[in-house]
């Protein structure tokens, strides 16, 4: 794979540009071809938090104290998100998962995985559904930090009602409580589930696709990916699965206007589910 | 003067009344209008329903990267923040709610006040929440139209005086008739 051309070419004016090109320059995380108007709304909390008055500023200080690129980082890359989220994707999954030779090994990728709510999500419906035990789950994220609380698996238990609803909606067969120990405002997910889920560092941007799996589920990462790195990804992903292999993507997120739409199939329109042939 | 090029509408969930009333009053919009109403996640998108109900009108609930296409009327799906990119396209984030809300009318204004100043209008629904405000006076700022709904009945509160003050104080306010009047006269309506 060849890298994308960026989109967002430094103007000479563009404080935007020359800052994401000091940041692929200096650390190589590359947010050239992100959507601008995310980046310039995180790239503004970003400043409130450090202090300062604009990006040339923030360029300047970054560079200057590598060890705070972490914590720029932390503005830059997936944000978390509610486990089940959209419950009709997970009830439309329930009946992907059931119609798999039971006799394969399973396969699973979850990339730019964030802080894990999206993982273990899928771990609990492979679980319930039976196939958890021979199932081989990646999680992957570029982000270091995001990957070690993604392992960790605890999440605060404000957002658990939110969870919970989720869930009930999704078609799950148990209740959440059973997949999780609670106590001083965290919620610890089981051990269980982490036995099948190996997570790593990954980036869809400057990476290439390292497995063949049967489901990709990538929800809400493409949003951030200006076109052209969404054909770049989407490349990795469509690499990544074995025929008869299947995407899952956000719900608004689609493959209409991509390269990538006349070679995989629509199985369920309103889950976004596609299938290679 | 830059050309008008694209409206943008906010409001909370009560708002959603006015914006029919909007919409029924606005006769054939020749732009394209992007609309943020605050709804419940996990339910059906109840503004695409009611503005559906309206005839004559194109409606579609937002894809990422939908490219804005007069006259279509374009709303925010539940759960996801709206921007407005440079190429005239519309894309979606999940990033973390703003003012408690996504989608949040800021989001939606401040991008579109990024991405074409000049040549955006904004209309704030009078409502019970803030969420709105500071994107308005970023329009305004960045040389755009910015429009708020007053209300006289004061069953919701008008724009929060304290947030006029410090974010926008030329924000024009006027009641739902005379602000369909205006977008008339701006020429958001062939008629106008």
């Amino acid at each position: 794979l060849s890298s994308a051309t960026p989109a967002l070419l430094p103007k000479r004016d563009d404080d935007l540009g020359t800052f994401v090109h000091a940041i692929y320059r200096a650390y190589r995380y590359d947010f050239r071809n992100y959507t601008e108007g995310s980046m310039r709304r995180r790239l503004r909390n970003a400043l409130t938090y450090f202090q300062e008055p604009n990006l040339d500023r923030l360029r300047i200080r970054v560079l200057e104290e590598p060890q705070r690129f972490t914590e720029l980082l932390r503005f830059l890359t997936t944000p978390t998100t509610d486990m089940f989220r959209d419950p009709i994707y997970f009830r439309a999954l329930r009946q992907v998962i059931r119609q798999l030779d039971p006799r394969d090994t399973l396969k699973v990728w979850i990339p730019c995985c964030g802080t894990g709510e999206e993982v273990y999500s899928l771990a609990i419906l492979l679980f319930e559904e039976g196939v958890l035990d021979r199932t081989l789950m990646y999680a992957t994220d570029p982000n270091a930090e995001s990957l070690r609380a993604a392992e960790a698996g605890v999440y605060t238990t404000d957002r658990l009602v939110a969870f919970k609803a989720n869930y009930e909606l999704s078609g799950g067969q148990s209740s959440l409580t059973d997949y999780y120990s609670a106590g001083y405002g965290n919620a610890v997910l089981d051990r269980e589930l982490k036995r099948a889920i190996v997570f790593f560092d990954h980036s869809m941007v400057s990476d290439d696709a390292f497995a063949m799996v049967q489901l990709v589920s990538c929800r809400n990462v493409l949003l951030y990916f200006a076109r052209e790195l969404q054909e770049r990804a989407l490349a990795v992903l469509s690499d990544s699965l074995m025929p008869s292999g299947y995407l899952g993507l956000g719900l608004k997120e689609s493959l209409r206007s991509t390269t990538f739409e006349s070679q995989f199939v629509e199985i369920d329109r309103d889950a976004r589910l596609y299938q290679k042939p | 003067m830059i050309p008008i090029e694209v409206l943008v509408i906010g409001g909370s969930a009560n708002a959603l009344d006015a914006l029919v009333e909007m919409f029924r009053q606005l006769p054939e919009p020749s732009l394209p209008i992007a609309v943020v109403i605050h709804l419940r996640t996990n339910e059906p998108n109840v503004v695409v329903e009611k503005l559906q109900s309206l005839r004559g009108r194109r409606v579609l609930e937002i894809e990422d990267k939908q490219p804005l296409e007069a006259p279509a009327i374009y709303v925010a799906p539940p759960n996801y923040h709206v921007l407005l990119e440079r190429d005239r396209t519309l894309a979606l984030s999940v990033d973390p709610p703003v003012n408690s809300s996504r989608p949040s009318i800021d989001v939606l204004f401040e991008s579109a006040a990024d991405a074409l100043g000049p040549a955006v209008v904004g209309v704030l629904l009078a409502g019970v929440a803030d969420d709105g405000v500071y994107g308005l006076a970023r329009i305004q700022e960045a040389g755009g139209i910015a429009l708020a709904q007053a209300t006289g009945s004061g069953r919701y509160r008008p724009l929060p005086s304290n947030g006029v003050a410090r974010f926008g104080p030329r924000i024009r306010e006027l009641p739902l008739r005379q602000l369909v009047a205006e977008l008339a006269r701006l020429g958001v309506t062939p008629e106008g």
